[in-house]
């Protein structure tokens, strides 16, 4: 071990095995400019990865993409993850998944699947999702899921053009029989850029989902567990960049690039390491980006002062990159911030756009 | 405090594991999207989680053990599993 003094190992990784996806959703989290299949890592080095992840002390591992299940090795995969230790979480939109390829998961031992919503009808899910059919599509492979065994966990990405369904998402997650539901409004990288004026949604959208959360929330207890990722843009202090920059999580792209968080390459002034050329250990504790947002030096004002710097570590360092057009300053969402009310009025502005057509996102 | 029935049988759901966390030297239980550390009181009680075991079985077990009076610790352990089945890390049979 190489571990350094005041870094703590990390806990889960997110492994974009590849880009590819049947579904074009608008706000996929993936950069808009994508790596081309043949510079997918093979599975021999991605089995060296998660030994490599698990003797850190990583735990939860997260397989995704694109669409993970465009692999055709996924099944090798995961069998690779449960002997290096790892706690092996699919995170799918279920297209590409047989009855067959379920039950061959379910014995290399797959933990658990996390099925991604992009709407409770397959007129909005078809639309959003870019793909005719798949929502007849999805919804078969979820009865399999369930008749597997698996445990489930229903990831319901809302926005301004399918947030009036929230609650039909939401006993969709109980009657499948889900035991956890992500309720995520979704958070403007990657290619929800582009789409901002599409997705963004109002206000009252936004304050009408959190009474809808905390209520199931309740109703629920027991027997469907609900994390929540509110609207940013419409808040008055920023999430918790990842717990923490460079504390608790890693990503690796599918060409092996091991980022501090998926969008952590639309940060002009970061280099990133390849786990082709260094081992993972050497990239978490001594690699410059993930070293560059770790601590508080870094932190100007007002957040250098701010007590609040122990809770959201300044906020999210992409979209202080974004909006204010440095990486280091604070999270605009936050009411401190200097450019707050550019936030706000981007926000409202957005929000009203009702000519705003979908950008798709273009598979490599 | 919480009340569980001394019949009601508590087991740990598929998807949810006990992993010894070598790297860092603790127990934890590994369920979706969740790690639940254990300290030495959680994880003697989640030994004793065996899914054929009833609540008031493992309660004894755990006075036994620990030379503890049963209706001091009862209150613990259920608010120990209460925690974790409103999660959705155990469950109650």
């Amino acid at each position: 071990m190489n571990a350094v003094a005041n870094i703590p190992a990390p806990i889960a990784m997110l492994a974009e095995l590849t880009y590819r996806c049947p579904l074009s959703c608008p706000y996929c989290s993936n950069p808009v400019e994508m790596a081309k299949k043949d510079s997918e890592l093979d599975t021999e080095v991605w089995a060296d990865v998660f030994t490599q992840a698990a003797a850190m002390g990583v735990l939860q591992l997260h397989l995704s993409g694109g669409e993970p299940a465009s692999r055709r090795d996924l099944v090798a995969l995961v069998r690779a993850a449960r002997e290096a230790g790892l706690y092996t979480n699919l995170i799918t939109s279920a297209i590409g998944l047989t009855q067959r390829r379920l039950a061959e998961l379910d014995a290399a031992g797959l933990d658990h699947i996390q099925l991604s919503l992009q709407g409770t009808d397959a007129d909005m899910a078809d639309r959003i999702g870019g793909y005719k059919g798949g929502f007849d599509r999805k919804m078969q492979a979820a009865e399999w899921i369930v008749e597997a065994g698996f445990p489930l966990t229903l990831n319901a990405v809302v926005h301004r053009q399918n947030l009036h369904q929230l609650p039909q998402a939401i006993e969709m997650a109980v009657t499948m029989k889900a035991r956890r539901m992500e309720v995520a409004i979704v958070q403007f990288h990657g290619w929800a850029m582009l789409n901002r004026d599409a997705l963004m949604p109002t206000r009252e959208q936004a304050e009408e989902a959190s009474r809808i959360v905390a209520e199931a929330r309740v109703r629920l207890k027991g027997v469907l567990v609900i994390d929540y990722v509110p609207a940013d843009y419409h808040s008055e202090y920023p999430k918790r960049c990842m717990g923490g920059w460079g504390t608790t999580g890693l990503n690796v792209t599918p060409d092996g690039t091991v980022l501090p968080c998926h969008a952590a390459q639309s940060i002009p002034s970061l280099e990133f390491d390849n786990v082709r050329d260094k081992s993972l250990s050497d990239i978490w504790y001594q690699g410059d980006a993930f070293n560059a947002y770790r601590g508080e030096d870094w932190m100007q004002e007002p957040c250098k002062s701010c007590d609040r710097r122990k809770l959201d570590f300044g906020g999210c360092r992409c979209q202080a990159m974004a909006i204010a057009g440095d990486a280091a300053a604070t999270d605009p969402v936050c009411v401190k911030s200097p450019v707050h009310a550019k936030m706000a009025k981007l926000a409202a502005d957005f929000s009203q756009d009702d000519s705003a057509e979908l950008v798709y996102r273009k598979s490599p | 405090m919480n009340k569980v029935s001394g019949k009601a049988i508590p087991m740990i759901p598929r998807g949810v594991r006990l992993h010894e966390d070598k790297v860092r030297g603790m127990w934890v239980l590994l369920a979706p999207e969740r790690t639940i550390n254990l300290d030495a009181i959680g994880l003697a009680i989640v030994q004793q989680v065996d899914g054929k075991r009833n609540f008031a079985e493992m309660v004894a077990r755990l006075g036994a053990k620990y030379a503890a009076p049963v209706d001091q610790i009862e209150g613990d352990v259920a608010d120990f599993i209460i925690g974790l089945t409103d999660r959705r890390i155990l469950e109650l049979s």
